[in-house]
Order: structure tokens, then C-alpha cells, then sequence
């Protein structure tokens, strides 16, 4: 049995000042054929500028059962919201 | 019309198609799903190209063909491709090694005619190259990280360079057609390319740790409709089936 190539998760930017969004992942040999195959596999209807490949295992990420203790203590943490500032209606939307 | 301008462009137009097309069989059982994609994508660019290239052949001849005309109510003896571009895709490999052989060339060809007399055929030119510069890197590294893969994968690789290295000859030949190409300034001498593909060829085979065959023997025929091999009949019953079938079709 042949094995897998490694798996990379594949981040896109779209346009000139927007951040690189998560799209999906592929597999590939190594990081120069992973640019080549999220080119070839997300960006065929002129979607991207720049894309980044991260190799799947090398990313760390939080584990669900801990969003308890993560995320609620935020919850009634009203006053990190700057809802309190009265926003003069030329500035539009924040 | 001038005879040697549409026999020029349906050289290469009918390079495009016929790769195009031996490139779109992979579509759905390649190795995988990141090759059948990248694949296909190649496949939809040649044939690009090849609307581009016929569109302008037929109005060349002014008959009144289109590149539909052209691609699809021909017969094997009007075709005018490469003979390396008709052969059979064999294992990816094989693939992988045609199409860098052909890439190598087409980058080069293609960046000589972006300074054609003639600004139609310097646009073609000029858009493709686009596409076909990515072609070539992604084929130059497939071949480089096949040839210098595993065992099996090295030597499914020198094989496919074995069998496909008689037909790199022939595209650096050049006839009648050629030399009125070059009279006119509207393409380059096919021989004056062959030292640039030899020192691509030569680096990447070289990191690829495949041998270059020492045999210079090389067929010919298709370039000039004199003798193509027997896959490009049987590729044309599957292209061209739904035409033939049913004349004009359209959907």
C-alpha cells in the first residue's frame, strides 16, 4: 500500500486587504506542490491573490470539550463590549 | 488566404486539441482527486487555446469553417499535431513525461511568436503562454519528483522518456511552411529552439536522476500530415463521435 501524502489546509485571500480565509484542505507530496494543487483545485474561478499551505499536523488547535472554561467566562463580561459610546451617524457602520 | 499561414495555424491548434483532448481521458480516474483536477484544468486550457487557434485558421481560409468546422468534420490526414501529442496516455507517468516534453517546447515556441508580424497570432501567443508557463512547472516538478520517487516510480519514468523520445525530434523540424513563417516574421525557426529545450530538458532530467537516451533517431509526419501513428484514428472515433453521429449538433 502506497502511503497517503500528507494533508495541507489551504488559506486563500481573495482580494488586496482582506485576510487569508480557511477553504478546505488537499493532500500533496511537499509545500511547493500544495501551492500548485490549491491553485488547481480552489482558486479555478479567479478566487484568490495569494494562498498559504499549512501541513494539517502542524497546526495546534483547542479541543471542544474545553470550551466551558475557554468561552464562558467571557460570557457576562458586558463592559469589554464597547457598546457604551454614543457613534455619531456619519461614521456608518462599525 | 495564404496556404502557409493556415497550414502554420493548424499546427498548432491541432496540437492543443489533440493533447487537450488525450489529457481530458484522465478526467474522473486519475490517481488523484488533486491530479484530476489539475489535469482537467490542463485539458481546458489547451483546448482554449485551440478555439483561438482555429477560430483564426478558419478565418484565414475564409471558407467559412470555425474552429467546430475544423476540430470535429476533419479526418486524420488533415491533422497537423505533433505526433507526440497523439500517443496514448500510458500510466501517469507517461503522462506526466509527454506533457513536460511538450511544455518544454510550447513555453519556448510560444515566447518566440509573442514577437510575431502578426499581432492576432502575438496575442494567441501572448495569453497562452500564460497557462502554459504554469503547465511546465507543474509537469517539470511531477517529472522531477517521479523520476527521483521511489524505485518503481524511477523507473515507470525512464521508460516513458525511452518511449517518447523519438517523437521530440520532430518538433524542431522545419519545411516549406516553416521557412515562409520565418520570411514573413510571423514565427521563429523551430531549429533555433532546440538549444534552449536541450538545457531545460538537460536540468530537469538531471534533478529528475533520469538518463536523456542517447539516440537521436526521430519519427516523423504529423506536423506535416504525411504519416501519423495509428492512436490519432482511434482518439478521433471518440472525439469526434456526437459530430459524426449527429452533423452540427448543438446544446
Amino acid at each position: 500500500m502506497t502511503p497517503e501524502w500528507p494533508l495541507w489546509e489551504i488559506f486563500i485571500r481573495g482580494q488586496h486587504g482582506l485576510s487569508h480565509r480557511h477553504v478546505g484542505s488537499l493532500h500533496a507530496p511537499d509545500a511547493e506542490m500544495a501551492i500548485k494543487n490549491a491553485r488547481d483545485v480552489y482558486t479555478r474561478r479567479n478566487e484568490g491573490l495569494s494562498i498559504w499551505v499549512v501541513e494539517a499536523s502542524k497546526i495546534a488547535a483547542s479541543s471542544p470539550e474545553e470550551k466551558g472554561p475557554l468561552y464562558e467566562p467571557s460570557n457576562d463580561k458586558v463592559y469589554r463590549h464597547p457598546t457604551f459610546f454614543d457613534i455619531p451617524d456619519e461614521v456608518g457602520a462599525m | 488566404m495564404s496556404a502557409a499561414l493556415f497550414e502554420f495555424l493548424t499546427r498548432m491548434g491541432d496540437n492543443t486539441l489533440v493533447l487537450g483532448h488525450r489529457v481530458s481521458e484522465w478526467c474522473g480516474i486519475a490517481p488523484v482527486l488533486e491530479e484530476d483536477i489539475a489535469l482537467a484544468n490542463t485539458a481546458l486550457d489547451l483546448i482554449g487555446q485551440t478555439t483561438l487557434w482555429l477560430s483564426l485558421a478558419g478565418e484565414v481560409e475564409g471558407k467559412g469553417r470555425d474552429a467546430d468546422a475544423l476540430a470535429f468534420h476533419r479526418d486524420v490526414w488533415d491533422f497537423r499535431n505533433l505526433l507526440i501529442t497523439e500517443q496514448p496516455n500510458g500510466d501517469f507517468g507517461q503522462t506526466m513525461m509527454r506533457q513536460f516534453l511538450f511544455d518544454c517546447w510550447h513555453v519556448l515556441y510560444l515566447d518566440a511568436l509573442r514577437n510575431s508580424s502578426d499581432a492576432r497570432i502575438a496575442a494567441i501567443a501572448e495569453k497562452s503562454l500564460k497557462e502554459v508557463t504554469y503547465h511546465f512547472e507543474r509537469s517539470a516538478e511531477t517529472v522531477i519528483g517521479l523520476g527521483d520517487g521511489t524505485e518503481e516510480s524511477h523507473r515507470r519514468m525512464q521508460a516513458a522518456l525511452n518511449r517518447l523520445w523519438p517523437f521530440v525530434g520532430e518538433m524542431f523540424d522545419s519545411d516549406a511552411v516553416d521557412q515562409e513563417m520565418i520570411a514573413q516574421g510571423i514565427a521563429p525557426d523551430p531549429q533555433a529552439l532546440r538549444p534552449a529545450f536541450d538545457a531545460k530538458l538537460t536540468d530537469v532530467m538531471a534533478k529528475a536522476t533520469l538518463a536523456i537516451p542517447g539516440d537521436d533517431f526521430s519519427h516523423a509526419g504529423g506536423r506535416n500530415g504525411a504519416r501519423h501513428t495509428e492512436h490519432l484514428g482511434h482518439m478521433l472515433t471518440q472525439m469526434q463521435w456526437l459530430q459524426r453521429a449527429y452533423p452540427d449538433a448543438t446544446w
